[in-house]
């Protein structure tokens, strides 16, 4: 295959540098490529295509009809990130993981950092995510945020930025290890002679990470994973990580708190649970304390978590430190709790809560992209250079009614990475999503997943609005002055 | 394990199993029309009345002939008892479970549904069914063999055969009915033509001949409700749903604890200690009111212990009623 006619368009691809040579760590797979023969590379796009068919590999959008199932798509050309890199986003992350957790443990107790001036209390007050029946409280282990999904962005200056903490109910990590798996099956001597970092270990960890965490009176605990049900757009995750983990799949009907403690019911009665992995947003988890009118929630549950009988992993409240305007302080919450500055930088963002802040995006909001502080999945984000003036003037009225809710970044030129079109390669933007899992230890799992816009100039890579994704791989260069391994095809 | 989920083992496998005999019964009656012995539009109407659907489809379409029967029963999105709705529920159960069955059982059933959805979604030109008809019964043994194969014969599997072999006795049963579908023509019940093809729709000629030779009447009941080592026949399916039934609950045959145990035992001894003149009902007075009186009765309790294993099991009880488990 030819790749002299790739092109990348002034954007950083993550493969080739303006020279079209390929970055470190990429040399091998650049190599594998160029020697494909005429009509391989779709012919293996296929093959994935039906592989992921076969595997029911789905994921479900809402606004359609109930229970619609797509296939993600997957882009067989993997993105690499050199090990020397990975290590500093690594750090990074770990750095702001442990310093949001510290944050959050705050907000709902002492409030030092609101005291010390580091952060408003309207911010804090004022968030969509904060949970006062939460106050006072402190998780088993102190652990809050036990599993982060962070999206990090390449600038067109080839730096990483974060771009948003997911510290909810982050998903996407089944996808990771089905895509390795994929790739594997379709592609497997594209690995040969090549360390990449393994990503199957993580279900054992996530296990072990919510055995750590479990109640003090829990030895031996029962672990389970709760999902709102097979119309949720996760439900493949959901069923794929208790499947891998060897727990149960409940779903809130299931459940059930006598005295404050949480059991299922089986068929041979009711059965003590521990630890819940739950994959149903802090709103709708007890109808008793949050919304009432919740269906997939189980009535009591807080009780039962306030009484100290059942850990929820992510906590309750955790929310708080994923809303958008609070992202805008991290880096003076890394600070202010670590005493360091942030490895990994932020996205610069303007806070609409702050009125001088707020009066720039009015005023430059056809260069800003603006977000709501508090939706996920890529809802209500207006992109100002592609919007129309009646989109805009709607947005600035929005912001205006309740600037609290919005915050503004610049239009950022993600990087690119060589995409499967029939037959040839096209860049197309990428971001990336690391699993950061905090139990005994922060552990970060290698790689991640790279979501792909792929429609040509798109910037919208979620799953929701036609996004794909390809396998990620952390490339160990051979160390020392020994070559490069040589391969047979190249 | 969770009483949702063993509801949903147990059904997705009654469904399988439905669309399984379903398809064979359709590939009978094809079969019976190549013939010519029997006027067509009473065939395919007789096939309908097998599956129990007959209202609904008179309602909606009248007259019965291969075309619309064939639609109706292998493709109609709104007849429950379709191969498509089976095998839609089928999935929608599986996905529901998917963490409780393996890899390859889920593949399984997934591309016999995908496999299903492309040849309802081209139903207009649709050219043979004997093919998607061999599909489907050969998707049907893959599950089959995966769950066998790749499944722990723990609580799941045994739902998951119990689920199988309840439904496989309801359909043998109504296979079996067949003088009631043609309407209790006389002489009909003594065609062996007739009888061979309620053999071939429940997959037992060959066996069949090895026991008996012949085709006749007596036989064919004999071997489909009271044989012991043919898969199909009815008192096979109830011994090995009951063994499921006790390696669930940890009880011993010939005692119970729940209701499922109960009604299936009972049902299970019947038909140990049951004799062919008796359900063909030729000989005393008193007894049911010939073969389909028989089968009514029969169905009827099936029911019985179906509805018993739903209560004892599926259901979600109110919280109090059930003691914690150790």
């Amino acid at each position: 295959m030819d790749l002299r006619s790739y092109v990348t368009d002034g954007f950083w691809d993550e493969l080739f540098d303006e020279s079209l040579q390929p970055r470190p760590g990429a040399e091998q797979l650049v190599r594998r490529l160029a020697a494909f023969s005429h009509g391989e590379l779709a012919a293996r796009q296929r093959a994935a295509d039906k592989s992921l068919l076969t595997m029911g590999i789905t994921f479900n959008v809402y606004g359609h009809e109930a229970g619609t199932e797509k296939i993600w798509p997957f882009d067989i050309v993997p993105r690499v990130i050199d090990a020397a890199e990975w290590t500093t986003i690594e750090r990074g992350l770990k750095q702001r993981i442990h310093a949001l957790n510290l944050f959050i443990d705050d907000v709902y107790n002492r409030r030092r950092i609101v005291k010390d001036g580091v952060v408003p209390d309207w911010l804090v007050d004022s968030g969509k995510c904060f949970r006062g029946p939460c106050a006072g409280l402190t998780p088993p282990r102190g652990v809050w945020c036990h599993i982060t999904g962070t999206d990090l962005v390449r600038g067109g200056d080839g730096c990483m930025y974060v771009l948003e903490d997911n510290l909810r109910t982050p998903s996407g990590v089944s996808y990771v290890l089905e895509n390795r798996e994929v790739m594997k099956r379709t592609f497997p001597q594209l690995f040969q002679g090549l360390r990449v970092s393994p990503v199957e270990n993580y279900p054992e960890k996530l296990l072990a990470m919510l055995e750590y965490v479990a109640p003090p009176h829990a030895r031996d605990p029962t672990v389970v994973v709760l999902t709102p049900g097979i119309y949720n757009s996760a439900y493949f995750e959901h069923s794929f990580l208790a499947r891998q983990m060897g727990v149960e799949l409940v779903q809130g009907s299931d459940l059930v708190v006598v005295d404050r403690k949480v059991f299922m019911r089986t068929t041979r009665g009711l059965e003590r649970v521990d630890v819940i992995y739950r994959r149903i947003d802090d709103d709708f988890l007890d109808p008793q304390v949050f919304r009432a009118d919740s269906v997939v929630g189980v009535p009591g549950l807080m009780d039962a978590y306030r009484a100290g009988n059942v850990a929820l992993v992510n906590a309750p409240g955790t929310g708080i430190a994923d809303d958008k305007a609070v992202y805008a302080y991290v880096p003076q919450i890394i600070r202010y709790y670590l005493g360091e500055d942030a490895i990994l930088p932020n996205v610069p963002t303007f806070v609409c809560g702050e009125p001088d802040q707020c009066q720039h995006v009015l005023t430059n909001i056809d260069k800003l992209v603006v977000k709501p502080a508090n939706e996920s999945g890529g809802y209500g984000i207006v992109l100002g250079p592609r919007a129309t003036r009646q989109q805009l003037d709607d947005c600035r009225d929005r912001i205006k009614a309740n600037p609290r809710n919005f915050v503004a970044q610049p239009m950022l030129a993600l990087s690119r990475v060589p995409t499967v079109v029939g037959d040839s390669l096209e860049g197309r933007h990428v971001d990336l999503r690391p699993f950061i899992l905090y139990g005994e230890e922060i552990f970060v799992l290698p790689g991640g997943l790279t979501r792909v816009a792929l429609v040509k100039g798109s910037l919208v890579v979620n799953s929701s609005q036609g996004g794909g994704s390809k396998d990620t791989w952390v490339v160990h260069r051979p160390t020392g002055d020994s070559p490069a391994p040589s391969s047979p095809s190249s | 394990m969770l009483s949702r989920v063993a509801d949903s083992v147990f059904w997705m496998n009654r469904q399988i199993e439905r669309a399984e005999n379903v398809a064979r019964a359709i590939e009978t009656t094809l079969g019976l029309e190549l013939d010519g012995t029997i006027e067509t539009g009473r065939l395919w109407n007789a096939l309908v009345c097998a599956f129990g659907d007959q209202s609904d489809f008179w309602d909606r379409h009248g007259l019965a002939d291969q075309a619309r029967v064939f639609d109706f029963l292998a493709f109609d999105p709104a007849n429950p008892n379709s191969i498509y709705c089976c095998l839609q529920a089928a999935r929608e159960n599986a996905r529901t479970v998917r963490d409780m069955i393996s890899s390859p059982m889920w593949e399984e059933i997934n591309k016999c549904y995908l496999a299903v959805r492309g040849a309802s979604a081209a139903r207009a030109d649709f050219a043979d069914p004997r093919e998607f008809i061999d599909e489907i019964q050969r998707a049907s043994q893959l599950i089959t063999g995966a769950t066998d194969g790749t499944m722990s014969h723990g609580e799941a599997w045994h739902f998951a055969r119990m689920g199988r072999l309840v439904e496989r006795a309801d359909k043998t049963s109504r296979f079996l009915d067949v003088e009631h579908f043609f309407g209790g023509e006389e002489g009909a019940g003594r065609d062996p033509v007739r009888w061979s093809s309620v053999l071939e729709s429940a997959s037992a000629l060959e066996m069949y001949r090895k026991q008996y030779g012949a085709v006749s009447r007596q036989d064919t009941v004999r071997f489909l409700v009271l044989d012991r080592a043919f898969p199909r026949a009815m008192h096979f399916c109830l011994v090995k749903a009951e063994e499921s039934l006790l390696a669930i609950t940890g009880g011993t045959k010939g005692t119970h604890s729940t209701p499922a145990e109960r009604q299936l035992g009972r049902l299970r001894a019947t038909l140990d200690y049951a004799d062919i003149d008796e359900i063909l009902g030729d000989s005393q007075a008193g007894a049911p009111r010939g073969l389909h009186g028989w089968i009514d009765a029969f169905q009827a309790r099936l029911n019985a212990a179906n509805d018993a294993i739903h209560t004892t099991f599926f259901a979600l009880r109110p919280v109090g009623t059930v003691a914690e488990a150790g």
